[in-house]
């Protein structure tokens, strides 16, 4: 009886919860400054703040050491402008960034993070992250800098971009963060924000959250908050077994600090914005992508062929076949600089009249439209990465430093150098990717909170950093922008009045977060996910319309009435995931009303409309903001240049 | 003859082994589940047991449990790349076809090191 008891238990994997669990027992924190989610802008936030002599704390569902997309390690570090190798100034950079995007791309940070980007990464390595070959390993490259040893990406006359030995980034972080005394709250996911009086739109004064492993409920009161929390995923596509196979992001990253936000009354922007998912099309079969690093990225400038050996040209931004190496890294001549991987937008939907710019920074790239090309003939699938025909030193570079230092593929140069492969004999194998279809994805330059020059939200007491602002993206963005609003924060923070917590709110809030583990039947929260996003494939997919739209919002009410109320949860896991896609289905109407209120298509924001198709109309080139009032959303709207000028303004409120 | 024992079962997540320790190496030091940020290994219940793969649809294959293991490259903890993610390569001059954890994998260990080696320092 006792083999079997053991046998069921190995198998059927049942044993008894690791950690004493406590639902409902309260922790109480004060500190001056809370930064919700510990990331790289949230440790930055962190690091900043605390410099400025007050108290921080961090909370972070997983572990700081490790948690975030940029958790397992990163390659490139962007916007090095003040770099001394470096050719453009930050200007000339940010504004390039802008006007690629035909200004859907939020100054504040980019041009933040243009100024701060290489400070930041020398203080990184004072932290002890390695920036540079000091080992003389990729010694005589063309993208290496003799003096310096740094390496560089993308563009080598330029030198903007610094390849970096990003698994040394978090870590470093990480001590930093003890070493000044950061309060760590590990394993405690963020459920909400704690305003004046419980009112929405009153200023933020603190946020509860519950222990994933203890399921305790943690009550913080802070002068002032920090959103750190990133991006999304899961929204329009969700594989409850092949979950994380597709995703270079942490599946458990869902855009929770958007939603509190929101639910606090805080305005967001550019949610309508999305591209086609291509990151999830042939789960299973799509190799180089995530496994292997992106061919874009971490593969640049590697020599592609197909199945037949036959290379796929690199071209140049007008699509002329290029004849070196070297070419791939260079700007066209009469082109000052390229920007790496843009565009961002589809080109084909662009109209041809609003390409010039697309062309002004396009950078040299693999020959575009490789589905129809493979559909056709012309080249035959699989395709390969050519290492041992590159250059030494650039097959080194991408497979020893490249695929090693980026998060996803760390783990897979140790796996295949065992396995036998060998970058001077072997050529890595990896399909194009195809879109899925109706399913999207927020991926760059997205939605997010609008911040003003102190990365303040509309909220007093309320900031942001990184990928949860408005159009935020990367690891040098978030590093940087997480480094100015932790000095903002404190700013407000020395003076700010002393908050005062809602009890009402805290309790309303207990009792929604445990909801899950009271009940013992009902839904589970892959279900739950699977439900939401089958309602944005449906009704909130690549073309939307309003009538569509209002039955999404609609088939959402009735998940809050039916579906949410019986969402079960058997331990403290299975909560933090469950509270992840009640979280999902809030975010899904935020989308819905972002959509709602732009009447008119955008093929910059790859947003299209069947009842309004006309394509970007120049009285639409603006910001659409929303935010809650009660159950009412109120919209607003800002000039695409409402952060005015970059360098004066940067000036003005830097800090520095 | 005698009836064998059999038990039913409900399915698997699929992939089920993202991770997988060998028992005589691995002592049960939980570090690599304080270094898991999407909480899918949970610790024994028997001290010195190794961790168990709670939730292995929820890994995301990002390998740092396996990169902060004391034990190194011993074999302690090793990651599984699911049989439809083995990559696959090919020789660019024999033509010759391979993937990883392929049957009598004729290929010796590359054992060099990534540029700045295995624990890069500043």
């Amino acid at each position: 009886m006792a083999n079997e008891k053991k046998l069921l238990q190995k198998v059927a994997g049942v044993i008894e919860w690791p950690w004493p669990v406590r639902y409902g027992l309260e922790n109480e924190v004060t500190t001056d400054v809370l930064v919700l989610g510990g990331g790289l802008s949230g440790c930055w936030a962190a690091i900043s703040a605390t410099r400025q002599g007050l108290k921080v704390a961090i909370i972070d569902k997983g572990c700081v050491a490790h948690s975030g997309c940029a958790g397992a390690g990163i390659d490139h570090w962007h916007h090095a402008c003040t770099n001394p190798a470096c050719r453009i100034t930050p200007e000339e950079y940010a504004q390039a960034e802008i006007e690629s995007l035909n200004g859907y791309n939020c100054g504040i940070g980019v041009y933040i993070t243009c100024r701060e980007s290489y400070d930041t990464l020398l203080e990184q390595e004072k932290m002890g992250m390695k920036i540079r070959d000091s080992e003389d390993e990729l010694k005589g490259a063309p993208f290496r800098d003799e003096k310096t040893k740094f390496i560089f990406a993308y563009d080598y006359e330029n030198k903007y971009c610094i390849t970096v030995w990003g698994t040394t980034l978090k870590g470093a972080l990480y001590r930093e963060c003890k070493r000044l005394g950061v309060n760590i709250f590990d394993w405690v996911t963020l459920t909400s924000l704690l305003t004046e009086g419980g009112k929405q739109g009153a200023r933020v004064v603190g946020a509860t959250g519950v222990n994933v492993r203890t399921g305790e409920f943690y009550i913080f009161k802070a002068k002032a908050t920090i959103v750190c929390t990133g991006g999304e995923s899961r929204l329009w596509h969700f594989s409850s077994e092949q979950r994380a196979l597709y995703s270079d992001r942490p599946p458990q990253i869902v855009g929770e600090g958007w939603v509190a936000a929101w639910r606090a009354g805080a305005e967001l922007s550019h949610f309508e914005k999305s591209t086609p998912l291509s990151t999830g099309g042939l789960v299973g079969i799509d190799i180089v992508h995530y496994f292997g690093g992106y061919w874009e990225a971490e593969w640049r400038p590697c020599t592609m062929v197909d199945a037949i050996g036959k290379e796929i040209p690199w071209v140049d931004r007008d699509g002329n076949p290029l004849s070196t190496v070297l070419q791939r890294s260079q700007p066209a001549p009469g082109q000052k600089f390229f920007l790496p991987n843009l565009p961002f937008v589809r080109p084909s939907i662009i109209p041809a009249t609003s390409r010039d710019v697309l062309r002004k920074y396009a950078e040299p790239q693999l020959m575009r439209g490789l589905r129809r090309r493979i559909a056709s003939g012309e080249f035959v699938a699989p395709l390969y990465a050519d290492l041992p025909s590159m250059p030494e030193l650039e097959r080194r570079a991408i497979f020893g430093l490249h695929m090693g230092q980026e998060g996803k593929t760390a783990i897979g140069y140790r796996m295949l150098t065992q396995a036998g492969f060998d970058p001077d004999k072997h050529m890595l194998q990896f399909y194009p990717v195809e879109a899925v279809p109706r399913a999207r994805s927020f991926f760059f330059y997205k939605g997010g909170l609008v911040p003003d020059w102190d990365l303040r939200t509309n909220l007093e007491g309320l900031y942001a950093a990184g990928e949860a602002l408005l159009t935020g993206a990367g690891a040098s963005y978030s590093c940087c922008t997480g480094r100015y609003v932790g000095r903002k924060a404190a700013e407000y923070a020395h003076a700010a009045a002393e908050p005062v917590i809602d009890r009402k709110q805290v309790e309303k809030e207990k009792a929604r977060v445990y909801a899950p583990v009271r009940r013992k039947d009902g839904i589970d929260w892959k279900e739950l996910n699977i439900g939401i996003c089958q309602v944005m494939q449906l009704y909130c997919g690549d073309i939307r319309n309003e009538e569509s739209l209002k039955v999404g919002l609609r088939w959402f009410e009735e998940l809050k009435e039916q579906e949410v109320t019986k969402v079960y949860a058997r331990n403290p896991h299975e909560l933090e995931r469950a509270l992840e896609s009640l979280s999902l289905s809030t975010l899904g109407e935020i989308v819905m009303h972002a959509s709602l209120v732009r009447k008119t298509s955008s093929a910059w924001l790859d947003f299209r409309r069947s009842d309004y198709p006309e394509l970007d109309p120049p009285e639409w080139h603006k910001w659409i903001t929303i935010k809650l009032d009660g159950d009412k959303v109120m919209v607003s709207e800002l000039p695409i240049n409402y952060w005015g000028d970059l360098k004066e303004n940067y000036e003005a409120h830097c800090g520095l | 003859m005698r009836n064998e024992k059999v038990y039913a079962f409900p399915n698997l997540t699929t992939p089920s082994k993202p991770i997988e320790f060998d028992e005589n190496i691995c002592d049960g030091c939980n570090i690599c589940v304080e270094h898991c940020q999407a909480g899918v290994l949970l610790p024994n219940p028997v001290k010195g047991k190794p961790p168990i793969v709670m939730y292995p649809d929820e890994c995301w294959y990002s390998g740092c449990c396996v990169r902060e293991c004391p034990k190194g490259r011993t074999g302690a903890i090793k990651m599984n790349w699911p049989l439809m993610l083995k990559m696959r390569w090919k020789d660019k001059k024999t033509g010759e076809h391979f993937r990883f954890g392929m049957p009598n994998n004729p290929l010796p260990q590359n054992l060099k090191p990534p540029v700045g080696g295995w624990r890069p320092k500043p």
